[in-house]
């Protein structure tokens, strides 16, 4: 019978034993500094759970219909802060992610680019509002300005990554016969990237609903300010509407989404 | 693209004439699609700024002189932010272990190729459906109507809302794996728990590392602003400020979370590339 042996041990064992060594100790350290200096109150929370169950809970699952109206109105309010949002983000996103592809402009640009829309994918999308609420006013514009930026950063990165995916031979081709810029930008270009951006383009308005679903929480328009008041007033009946039509509303949304970008890709 | 070629050789035979690369049909469509768009743009823009009041021209003014009142941001009240700001990053962590916990049977169930059982499958890829549609402020908002406020409720909406996307990711990562080892452990008499740890576990471990982190980043960002509805962290001082009109310090807490998250996400993306 043939004699099995383990295959010779690769040299840099012993590193990457030291390695794997260190990585546990930071990640056992950075758990032990986690769970003994949180606080968290647990006689309060059981206290106040205890109390609360009963009061919130059964009324999360009756809605009160009579705010359906008031609700839906929001609610409508939050699609169009959405819709204006995103659309906004994707015209803005495309100038940029040309900048940032480094198939089109170069290296330099691409690096300046890149680095503006991690910048702006850095601001949590209600930071961006509650700077807009105070410039322009507690309304629902604010909301508009807060989602376009923010969705701009990521619908740019998205766009860069597409564009530098793109077949390259078409656009030699085209330089070697003598078509200038702009005309390869319309017939090489434009062509393979469209459908994509736009499918990210609506994938975006999705994503965009639930974060404008929360934006009124700083005063910036949408369904999110009848949640504050109905938490601060502690209408759970309304409560449980709101995030009826929330769910409702965000389905329908992610599912008709779904469809068109099935078709266009 | 070869509808593009073929188009771009016909025009090499009739030079005089402009080639377009789409049919009248699509052009239609087209123009109709992107004239509904317009008007609900339209329509959308001028309904978020009905209540505005002196329009957009005066709002764009004004926001050079409300922008100038956050500057320059008063870095001095870096000692009183530290703590908040440490606790934002361990209710990350807390919330992000316990999902990645809780999140591996929901994924085996919502992974067509291990639940054969097709109810059960629906009904947690169903669940997990609705879970995802619940924005993270709005649970954080209902649990501090639970438990009041404080970190815990903070904790809880970032574990709800996280698994909701973690368990979706990792059971479409799970549904993209090679079944033939699966298969052959079958074949030779393996049990279901011994096909899904010598099988399915070593194929979809990367994957589920450099997905937890990658949560770990959204539970970073969506915890800085829990705060903002009491549920703890350095969005709670940033609330504070802004309610004081203390546009300095707010501004650098601003900048301060800014740093934070992109660091964050520079560690974390570095590993990640390091992993798959």
């Amino acid at each position: 019978m043939e004699q099995y042996s383990l295959p010779p041990k690769p040299k840099n064992a012993f590193m990457k034993r030291i390695r794997n060594i260190v990585i546990a100790i930071a990640v056992v350290a950075l758990y032990i500094w986690t769970f003994t200096s949180i606080d968290i109150d647990w006689g309060r929370a059981i206290e106040r759970s205890l109390n609360n169950f009963q009061r919130v809970i059964p009324k999360l699952f009756s809605p009160d219909w009579g705010a359906l109206g008031e609700v839906s109105l929001s609610m409508l309010e939050t699609v169009f802060i959405a819709f204006a949002g995103s659309l906004m983000a994707a015209i803005i996103a495309v100038p940029l992610a040309f900048l940032a592809a480094n198939n089109m402009m170069g290296k330099y640009f691409s690096i300046i680019g890149k680095w503006i829309l991690s910048a702006i994918r850095a601001f949590p999308d209600l930071i961006l509002a509650i700077l807009f609420v105070v410039a322009v006013g507690p309304n629902a514009f604010a909301g508009v300005l807060a989602i376009a930026i923010g969705s701009t950063g990521m619908l740019g990165k998205m766009f860069s990554e597409i564009i530098e995916s793109i077949d390259m031979q078409v656009v030699e081709a085209m330089q070697a016969n003598g078509a200038n810029r702009i005309q390869i930008l319309f017939y090489a270009v434009l062509p393979q990237i469209i459908p994509e951006f736009l499918s990210y383009a609506i994938y975006r308005f999705e994503v965009d609903i639930r974060a404008s679903s929360i934006l009124g929480i700083v005063g910036a328009g949408g369904i999110g300010t009848m949640i504050i008041f109905a938490a601060n007033n502690r209408n759970w009946n309304e409560m449980g509407m709101i995030l009826l039509a929330i769910i409702v509303v965000v389905t329908i949304i992610d599912f008709a989404s779904a469809k068109i970008r099935q078709k266009i890709v | 693209m070869t509808k593009g070629k073929s188009v771009l050789s016909q025009a090499s035979s009739e030079t005089n004439k402009i080639p377009t690369l789409y049919p009248a049909k699509t052009k239609l469509q087209v123009t109709v699609i992107f004239f509904t768009v317009l008007i609900i743009y339209i329509f959308s823009m001028y309904w978020t700024q009905r209540e505005m009041v002196g329009g957009v021209g005066g709002a764009l003014g004004n926001m050079y002189t409300v922008i100038k009142k956050f500057f320059p941001p008063n870095f001095a009240i870096l000692p009183n932010i530290l703590d908040p700001l440490l606790q934002t990053i361990q209710m990350a962590i807390i919330a992000t272990t316990i999902a990645a916990i809780i999140t591996i049977p929901l994924a085996l169930l919502s992974a067509r190729n291990v639940t054969t059982f097709k109810p059960l499958y629906y009904f947690s890829r169903t669940f997990l459906n609705l879970l995802r549609t619940i924005p993270d402020l709005v649970l954080a908002v209902i649990f501090v109507g639970l438990f009041g406020i404080g970190v815990f409720p903070g904790i809880l909406a970032l574990i709800i809302f996280s698994l909701g996307i973690l368990a979706k990711l990792i059971s479409e990562t799970i549904e993209a794996v090679d079944m033939n080892p699966m298969e052959a452990m079958r074949a030779s008499g393996g049990n279901t728990l011994q096909v899904i740890w010598y099988a399915l576990v070593p194929q979809v471990l990367p994957q589920y590392t450099s997905l937890v982190l990658y949560v770990f980043e959204i539970n970073i960002r969506a915890s800085v602003v829990l705060g903002l509805v009491g549920a703890g962290g350095i969005g709670l001082i940033l609330n504070q400020q802004l309610g004081f009109y203390n546009y300095p310090n707010a501004m650098a807490i601003i900048i301060i979370i800014f740093v934070v998250v992109i660091l964050i996400e520079y560690i974390s993306n570095k590993i990640r590339e390091a992993l798959v």
